[in-house]
């Protein structure tokens, strides 16, 4: 298939960049669209142009690393799938396609598509951890946990922190990624210990790092690729409200 | 004291502020309806309530803290819309968002907005008159009077769409703000939530089509005057 790729091209972090559009002929309508940008950049090399700067990694939506917003939507069209799933049949014969960064305060443009996202690292470096010690394996079942509360912490786990949650937020909150995180070690025993420190230093190195609000309307659920629910995000109001109330 | 200034001075603790104050104006809803109801039992009966109300210090001391919540609600709103602007400097070229949101989402700050500048003639139509005019008007007059006017009701009835709209996300956006909208209550919240933002401003809604098609324009104008 043939498309039109319009995309974000910057060269450093400091100097402004521009949409340049760039017509992608042959693309098979199987390939993924990180698959499609390797396409187009051979073609720019042999051109001696300069590839198409992009986050990748696993190429089968468990790392985290690709991120871009085509079409208007984080990780592109469709539910519950990281760039790298999406495929190029999501798309009609002869579309001109835009693809942008994730556009953040917090998320300055490195180059092209790849955006710096060390303000999700620095917020893990403030709690999101367990730092006692847990020992060794425990013994099965030595560990009482109901079962949906296992299932719960799992579904928040799952969060490979692409950040598609603040680029597809109108205000650019982390919100659905340091609740997943705080969920996730919030609901068990491991985690309880230093529940309450967690939330505390988190959320204020999240407001530190200029994200902006949560205004509750959910967009990051909908485009989150591993579909986590903004019940976390209620959990982690919850357990900061009980940082101060208790 | 301090532990209560740094939560505030959090995103979480400014939304907490957002949903507690908003909470209570939705309290203040059903009460204004609950009482409004009596305008269809008649002037005495609404006279009578009002001026209950009026006396009642109860009801005097409630009256700060709602004037607080009117005005806390909308200014630190501003100040989050505000901080939220500044975290995305830089707009995307295509933004699908309403892919992913319901609209009333999306319109919360405009809804708010207009809901606000409605209020300040409400208050001015039937507050001040009421509270400070040297001669107190019958509340049920001013009612009437202000209900014969078409394009005061259509104005009355295009804000209760606004407030409806507002309240669609708001009501369930409140309990999310406060940790309590879990995979448990979600049902019962919408349940409620409906109540909020179509029920009650369809009973806000009754008043000015009762009073404009209801009331012939003759009667309204003697009663504004206080003939009886």
């Amino acid at each position: 298939m043939n498309v039109t790729l319009k995309v974000w091209r910057q060269k450093s972090k400091n100097e402004p960049g521009r949409f340049v559009s760039y017509a992608v002929r042959n693309v098979s309508p199987d390939a993924s669209f990180l698959e499609m940008l390797d396409v187009l950049n051979v073609e720019l090399v042999k051109k001696g142009e300069e590839p198409i700067a992009f986050d990748h990694d696993c190429r089968e939506g468990i790392c985290g690393s690709c991120g871009i917003v085509i079409d208007g939507r984080a990780h592109g069209p469709g539910r519950g799938a990281a760039t790298c799933e999406l495929r190029m049949r999501s798309f009609r014969e002869g579309d001109t396609i835009v693809a942008e960064p994730w556009r953040a305060a917090p998320f300055p443009v490195i180059k092209d598509l790849i955006v710096d996202r060390t303000a999700m690292d620095r917020i893990m470096y403030a709690g999101g951890y367990v730092s006692a010690k847990t020992g060794g394996v425990p013994d099965g079942n030595a560990i009482l946990i109901p079962k949906p509360v296992a299932d719960e912490a799992m579904d928040a786990a799952s969060c490979i922190g692409c950040g598609a949650c603040v680029a597809a937020c109108p205000n650019s909150s982390a919100m659905l990624f340091v609740g997943a995180k705080v969920s996730q070690l919030a609901l068990l025993p491991q985690g309880k210990v230093e529940a309450k420190r967690r939330v505390e230093r988190m959320v204020d190195q999240m407001d530190k790092e200029g994200f902006g609000n949560c205004s509750n309307n959910y967009a990051c659920e909908a485009e989150c690729p591993k579909e986590i629910s903004v019940t976390h995000i209620a959990r982690l109001n919850m357990e900061f409200l009980k940082t101060t109330v208790a | 004291m301090e532990k209560l200034i740094a939560f505030y001075n959090s995103s979480i603790g400014k939304k907490v502020t957002m949903s507690l104050t908003g909470l209570f104006l939705c309290t203040f809803l059903v009460e204004h309806l609950v009482g409004n109801m009596i305008l269809f039992a008649g002037r005495e009966a609404f006279d009578s309530y009002s001026e209950f109300m009026v006396a009642n210090p109860i009801i005097r001391a409630v009256e700060y803290l709602l004037f607080a919540s009117l005005l806390f609600h909308p200014l630190v709103g501003l100040l989050l819309w505000i901080n939220n602007k500044r975290a995305r400097p830089q707009k995307y070229d295509v933004y699908m968002l309403k892919e992913n949101t319901p609209l009333a989402s999306r319109i919360t700050m405009l809804t708010g907005s207009l809901v606000f500048l409605f209020l300040v003639v409400h208050l001015r139509t039937f507050f001040i008159p009421l509270r400070f005019a040297e001669v107190k008007p019958s509340p049920y007059g001013l009612v009437v009077e202000a209900f014969s006017s078409a394009p005061y009701c259509a104005f009355y009835l295009v804000a209760l769409v606004f407030l409806a709209y507002h309240l669609r996300h708001g009501f369930q956006s409140a309990f999310q703000t406060l940790g309590l909208r879990t995979k448990s209550y979600i049902g019962l919240l919408d349940a409620v939530a409906f109540i909020f933002w179509f029920i009650i401003p369809l009973g806000f809604a009754a008043m000015p089509i009762y009073f404009y098609f209801f009331q012939p324009a003759t009667t309204a104008a003697a009663t504004a005057l206080g003939v009886h």
